[in-house]
This record gives C-alpha cells, structure tokens and sequence, in this order.
C-alpha cells in the first residue's frame, strides 16, 4: 500500500526523547478511519479498466495502484463513496458495513 | 554601495542604520516586514542593500506585521536566518505569530522601534509594546545606544541559534531617542562577523523532502506540558549562551556588553536604580554625579528581560540598601512590569529585602531628566530611611514637585 501501516504513538519516555519543537516524522497514521466509515467501497477488478479515475478523486488517497489490481487501503477509507460515483465502469460498489445490503 | 566602503569603519549613523549594517552583516537568506514609525528605517535600508546587490536576501513585501511574521516563520522552515523588525500597533498584530516561532522553536532575530501603545494615539517611545509580549516566549534585550544596538543584533543570532537554546530574539531599541539619533558607530568587517557568527545551522524541525516532516503539529494535552517545559528549559540555557556571546564578542571586537546586566558603580553601592534601554545613559552621568558628592550611587541596566536576571537581581539585593527601578512602562492595576519582576527576584534573595520603590516615568516619549533620576535616587534613600514614600509612583506629573 502507498501509506504507512498503522502504528501506535509512543510519548517520549524522557526529556531526551522529545522533539525539539512540535514536529513529527510525516505520513504517520495512529487511529484507522474506519471508525465512521458506515459503507466501505468494493473494487470488481474483472470490470476495472484502470483509468485512475478513483485514484485520482478520492481526497484520503486511499486508492492503491500499484498491484495487479487497484485497491482500497480501508485504515484510510473514510466510506465517502465518490470512487464509486465517479468510476466510469462502474466497478466499484458500496457495501455496507453492517452487511445490510448496498 | 560595497561593502568595502562602510567595512570596518567608524560611520555617523542613526541607531537603526546601525541595526540594519549589523543584520546586513550578519547574511539573513529572508527578511519580510511591513513598515511602522519609528522603525521604517531599518528594512528601507535593508531593501536598498538588496536592490543594490549588496546582500544577498530576499525581501518579502507582505501586507501586514501578521504576515510579515508568517512569512519569516515559512523561511525560518525552510531552514533559512530570517530577519523582521516592528513597532508598537504593529508588533501587537504580530502576537499571534510570535507565539507560533517561539512555540515553533525558530530563532527568528527581530528588531523592535519600542513606541509607545494607542490609546492616546502617539507614536513616541515607552516600553509598552514589547512588555506586553512577555509571555509571547522571545528572548528581550534593551539597549542604551547605537553600538549596543549593532553589537546586540550579532550577539542576538548566535544566542538564538545556540543549539540549546532555539529561541527567537527581539532587539528592542527605545523609539526615537534611539533610533533617530545620530551617533559614531563601528561597523565591524564582514570576515570578522563570519568568523563569530558561522552559517545558520537548523536542527530538525525543517522541511526536507528526503526526510518529511510534519512541522507545527497539534499537540495533545498529554503532551503539550512537556513542550512548555522544553521552552522555559531553553530560556534558561539561554542565560549561559547570552554570556558566551558577550565574552565570545569581547575577544573578537573588543566591546563588552555585560550579558544580562550591566552594572554601574554597584561594587560598593547603597542605593541602586535599575532600568532598561536609553534612560540608563542618563542615569550614569546622575550616578557621577552623586558619588562626586560622597553618596553611594550605582545602575544596573537591565539588558535582558527574557530570560529574566533573576540571580544577578536577588544578589544585588543581599548588599544595598535601596533600589529604585524605573519603568517605561505600568501594568494597571498593579506597577511597572520590571518593578514587579524584580522585586519579586529580591524575595528570593533571602535574608533582609532592600527598600524598593517604583518609578514610572518617561511614558510615551516624556523626557527623564537628569533631576528627575537624582529625585529618583533621594527617594529611594529617604525610603531606606525610613521615610515615607508611595512604593509606587508616576515620575514628573504635571501637578507634582519633582
Ligand atoms: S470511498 Fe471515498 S475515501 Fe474511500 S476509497 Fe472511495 S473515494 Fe476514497
Ligand atoms: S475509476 Fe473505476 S475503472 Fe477507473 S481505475 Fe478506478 S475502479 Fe477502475
């Protein structure tokens, strides 16, 4: 996946350990956006035409390219569905996440 | 103009040319400010050393004292030495962003024209402006004349720059009285200035595409307490560096400036004034003139305000008699600011407190005369006495006798 992979935030133990002023390394997620996420968008690879269209409109980039076919990084996801409006072949569905249908 | 013209000589210069050769010759990569009497002065000429080719800097002309802040915060990101300068209503525009560089740890290096605050509208000199940003976390430094104002803004980057300090400075120069006034001034080469001031180098809180950073981020309650101890830690460390640069600048200019404070005829005094900025170049020839009548007068010049000289106060303290401390300045409701923190230096002094009282005087540009400091000096003598005398008075108002 282009983005990190979740991992946890450590305070600094000791006074050596704190940054000097509030910076951070960047591109680090510490909390999943799954949690407000009620429907999660569904990639039919078999009808993807790999237009890029998703990748390019979905504002949390959580749109993967890179493998054999594209893919949703779901700790970034925020469910907004506009992969799924915008996908010209209409190859991507919105699930829902409690499994109540589409 | 080269540099060769003005490199090493001694010039007729007002206080604010004086601070804009020394920033010239201190190499900042980007200055953004917004003009304000009486600072103008200053980023004019630094503009025209620019548009001359002179310096090689970028001089950002911003819309307001807020972006002017905002714009050298950016640079100082890039890891860049910045420079800005303001005054008075300007400064106050700026307050938010000098909370977000000292917050930030950017040593950004500012000049303050200390004008007095509206209302009354009135563009003279008080300290009103730059106390009012004491706990916007910048060093203060106040200074009593065009050299110290060239020497300081030097001294002023290497402090700030320090590693364990990573603090922004103000350089606050009184109004008019300093600024607008002609003195002889060294100008020190460039080499020389190299050669005390090496190139900026940033720590980590920069933007670098090899390594990206989040800068400014928010900090949560859990942890924001330790950013605020890591500032005061600094402005401790600050104390040493200060007096680094002052022995540092003495070897490699000949000019000392004593660091925090610089005292008067104290070895043996009895009774001290304390101040900040112009006023104590009248207050030593006051000093002269009661030691010629056998009284045991002495100053200290507060030169930094932040990092306070708590110490070399409470020490001061533990062998006077009386100490007089004059404000530029008064928080309503209660007494001067430097009144306030200096006495609150003595009481940790231990043992017997000296009498204190407080003076305020030359409010929005009125003139201190030498009879107002020597009344200043008997009433502190009379308090020491014994005497009555109100802790906390106006200095020279219309209807009194002074
Ligand atoms: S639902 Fe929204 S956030 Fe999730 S992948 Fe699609 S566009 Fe991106
Ligand atoms: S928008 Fe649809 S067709 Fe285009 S790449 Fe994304 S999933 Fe495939």
């Amino acid at each position: 996946m282009p983005k990190p992979a979740v991992s946890v935030f450590q305070y600094p133990r000791t006074a050596t350990e704190m940054p000097c002023g509030p910076y951070a390394k960047a591109g680090v997620i510490v909390e999943t956006n799954a949690g407000w996420r009620i429907s999660r968008p569904v990639i039919a690879a078999a009808r993807c035409v790999r237009c890029q269209q998703c990748w390019l409109i979905c504002p949390d980039g959580a749109i993967d390219r890179t493998g054999e076919s594209y893919a949703v990084d779901y700790n970034f996801c925020k469910g907004c569905g506009l992969c799924a409006r915008e996908c010209p072949a209409k190859a991507i569905t919105m699930a829902k996440e409690d499994g109540q249908g589409e | 103009m080269s540099n060769e013209a003005w490199e090493g000589r001694r010039a007729f210069i007002s206080a604010n040319d004086a601070v804009s050769y020394a920033v010239r010759l201190c190499r900042p990569e980007v200055i953004a400010a917004y003009p304000i009497t009486p600072q103008t002065s200053v980023v004019e000429k630094l503009s025209e050393f620019i548009a001359g080719g002179g310096m090689d800097c970028q001089f950002i002309n911003v819309e307001s004292e807020h972006s002017a802040m905002a714009a050298v915060m950016g640079a100082a990101m890039m890891g860049c030495r910045t420079f800005t300068a303001s005054s008075s209503q300007g400064l106050m525009y700026m307050c938010e962003m000098l909370h977000y560089v000292s917050g930030s740890r950017f040593p950004v290096v500012m000049m303050n024209a200390n004008r007095t605050l509206a209302a009354p509208w009135n563009i003279y000199g008080d300290h009103r402006d730059s106390l009012a940003m004491r706990d916007a976390g910048w060093l203060q430094v106040y200074v009593e004349n065009a050299q110290e104002a060239l020497d300081t803004v030097l001294q002023a980057y290497r402090v700030a720059e320090d590693a364990a300090v990573r603090t922004p400075a103000m350089v606050c120069l009184d109004g008019f009285v300093l600024t607008h006034t002609y003195e002889i001034v060294n100008i020190p080469g460039q080499r020389e200035v190299d050669a005390f001031l090496p190139p900026y180098a940033p720590g980590e809180n920069v933007l670098d595409l090899a390594n990206p950073r989040s800068l400014c981020i928010s900090v949560a309650p859990e942890w924001q307490t330790e950013f605020r101890c890591q500032q005061q830690a600094a402005m401790e460390a600050a104390k040493g560096a200060i007096a680094r640069a002052d022995g540092d600048f003495a070897a490699a200019f000949g000019r000392r400036w004593g660091g925090m404070v610089e005292e008067y005829r104290c070895e043996d005094a009895d009774y001290v004034l304390l101040g900040m900025g112009s006023v104590m170049g009248t207050t030593r020839l006051v000093v002269d003139k009661l030691r010629a009548e056998g009284l045991k007068a002495g100053l200290m010049k507060i030169r930094f305000f932040r990092p306070f000289p708590r110490e070399e106060i409470a020490a001061l303290g533990r062998r006077v008699k009386g100490i007089g401390v004059i404000d530029r300045d008064v928080s309503f409701g209660n007494a001067g600011a430097l009144y306030t923190e200096a006495k609150a230096a003595l009481y940790s002094a231990g043992g017997a407190s000296p009498h204190t009282v407080n003076f305020i005087a030359g409010l929005s540009g009125r003139d201190i005369t030498k009879e107002h400091i020597e009344t200043m000096y008997r009433k502190v003598m009379n308090a020491a006495a014994g005497g009555a005398e109100r802790e906390i008075q106006f200095a020279g108002l219309r209807w009194e006798e002074w």
